[in-house]
């Protein structure tokens, strides 16, 4: 596939219609909130579009957003055009490794200096290089090093966004978030664990078309995406709304798709969108399947309390706090009681 | 941290925290006074028979004075059991209690919670005008009955708003809500809002003393 074809012309050799090509960009438009009159503008710059070059680099992760992506819907429009894409570097699905891998890296930055995309999974270690190296570079170095020449970055999956499971409380390594370690260059987040892929190239999609990275909230995602919470699109909310909830994973409620609500679901409180665009080509999503959402988008959710503890649980913080507190006020009132029965006894002498 | 974890962890143990102290504080404070010195022979025993009754009869007006406080009583048990359902069947509220008791009751549907909580606020808001508007009400109130009222009501207010939004994300709502929880709790042991735990006291105490002296309680 040669970087100087069009997007158009790959898809076209791919036998993509034009009338598909077309629904995906209205598709695209929809998502990204943008209005009908944007879909031949996307089309447009779609079709004219040289292959971007993109380099993926994975550090402290499990690679779950990487199979989220590879095994998402195939072939759709949106996963060709992702492969459209010039996927120069991602050493998980490349077939190079060590330094031919590295000097592939190194290539596409020179080739691109300034226009390529990094695409970042994983959380940066920055207790120790060593927990987490590549070819003998650490985390850290190489993304820098990467991120020097970038036109923007793409922090793929809640590790890469805000630190994810490995900046879980006691977080052994120091892990740390990419938009914490980019301070000099656009960094867009698509959280999740893993995100959904239609996110990922909604946002590809917007940068080729536009030149520029879509609306971010204050989380840095795309509001197209995140503006909304799990809550607010779930099909169970008129549930919650009677009152209704299942109370066990197992019983009356659970089976008539009752509200999760009890069951811990931190949809309330968490923003994506899987509750519309659902997962496994639109077959469902979590809540859909019987479980409460565990909030993976938002910040430190591995942190926020139990999964099956329901969002209006609070903690009072311990028995001894409690008996301090408890103490403390026998303490004055007997010192107060003590005080007044003085004065009284004071007022009495004096008549 | 952010506001709805500071909401629900620090800020409401904190206010938890103060709310027991106070209280135990209050409650001793009274009850380790000195009483004084009552020389008489009792004209009838059953102290806590008497108390007790007290604190029931006295939930009722006099017949002779029904009529002038119909309006002002209708108001206050209205608020009363608005606030008792808003914060005692609304499902998360019970959530929130077996998380801190282990016990838990069936709850009321949330439109039903949201129609009682609008009473309750247009309730007190009644009680307000009819404060700041009858002249001696006007006459006796304070700023601990005006801030009293403000703290017991906001948490309502802020609840209410809660599923309605006004493009305010629902976490910053929530954790609003919780904070003025919290403000309620500090500062109900302080204040006239003490009457929560104080008025069994105070009208067990007249109920003991009337048994004693003989009068019809």
């Amino acid at each position: 596939m040669s970087r100087t074809q069009t997007l158009g012309e790959i898809l076209q050799a791919r036998g993509v219609s034009r009338r598909g090509f077309m629904k995906y960009c209205a598709t695209t438009a929809s998502l990204l909130a943008l209005p009908p009159s944007m879909v031949p503008r996307i089309a447009h710059a779609l079709e004219h579009a040289r292959r971007p070059s993109v380099i993926w680099l994975s550090f402290q992760e499990c690679t779950g957003c990487t199979e989220s992506l590879t095994r998402s819907a195939s072939p759709t429009l949106e996963g060709l055009i992702f492969d459209s894409i010039s996927l120069d570097y991602h050493h998980t699905l490349q077939a190079a490794s060590g330094d031919a891998a590295e000097a592939a890296r190194h290539a596409a930055m020179e080739e691109n200096m300034g226009n390529y995309l990094v695409l970042v999974d994983g959380s940066v270690p920055l207790g120790n290089p060593g927990f987490s190296t590549i070819a003998g570079i650490s985390n850290y170095d190489m993304l820098v090093e990467t991120v020097g020449g970038a036109a923007a970055v793409v922090a793929i999956g809640s590790c890469a966004a805000f630190g994810g499971i490995p900046g879980a409380d006691p977080n052994p390594t120091g892990a740390a978030a990419i938009q914490d370690l980019v301070t000099d260059k656009p960094v867009v987040n698509v959280p999740g664990c893993p995100p959904i892929p239609m996110v990922i190239t909604a946002v590809l999609t917007q940068f080729l078309t536009f030149g520029q990275l879509p609306e971010l909230d204050k989380h840095g995602r795309p509001v197209a995406f995140f503006g909304q919470t799990i809550h607010d699109r779930c099909y169970r909310r008129p549930f919650y709304e009677q009152g209704l909830f299942a109370e066990t994973f197992d019983d009356e409620g659970a089976r008539k798709g009752w509200c999760l609500y009890k069951l811990g679901c931190k949809g309330p409180i968490t923003y994506n969108a899987c509750a519309t665009m659902k997962w496994n080509q639109g077959t469902s999503f979590p809540i859909e399947s019987g479980h409460p959402c565990l909030g993976c988008s938002e910040p430190d959710f591995w942190d926020k309390g139990g999964f099956y503890n329901p969002v209006s649980t609070a903690s009072l913080g311990g028995g001894a706090a409690l008996a301090g507190a408890a103490a403390a006020g026998v303490a004055l009132g007997a010192a107060a009681a003590a005080l007044s029965r003085r004065r009284q006894a004071r007022t009495i002498k004096e008549g | 941290m952010d506001l709805l974890e500071f909401a629900r962890g620090p800020a409401l143990q904190l206010s938890i925290y103060v709310l027991l102290a106070g209280s135990i504080w209050r409650v001793l404070g009274i009850a380790l006074l000195q009483s004084k010195p009552d020389y008489s022979e009792p004209r009838q025993a059953g102290g806590l028979g008497g108390a007790l009754k007290v604190i029931w009869s006295r939930a009722f007006t006099a017949p002779a004075f029904k009529k002038a406080t119909m309006y002002s009583k209708t108001l206050g048990y209205t608020l009363h059991i608005g606030l008792f359902v808003t914060i005692f069947f609304f499902v998360p509220h019970i959530l929130f209690f077996k998380g801190i008791f282990g016990v838990s009751w069936p709850g009321l549907p949330n439109s039903a919670i949201f129609f009682v909580g609008v009473i309750t606020v247009g309730v007190a808001l009644a009680l307000l005008i009819r404060r700041m508007t009858h002249p001696v009400l006007r006459l006796i109130s304070n700023f601990d009955d005006y801030f009293s009222w403000f703290v017991t009501i906001l948490p309502v207010a802020t609840g209410l708003i809660i599923p309605i939004r006004f493009g305010v994300r629902y976490e910053t709502l929530l954790a609003i809500h919780i904070l003025s929880v919290a403000l309620l709790l500090v500062w109900l042991p302080f204040s006239k809002l003490a009457h929560t735990f104080l008025i069994f006291m105070s009208r067990g105490t007249t109920g003991a003393i009337l048994v004693r002296r003989g009068a019809k309680t």
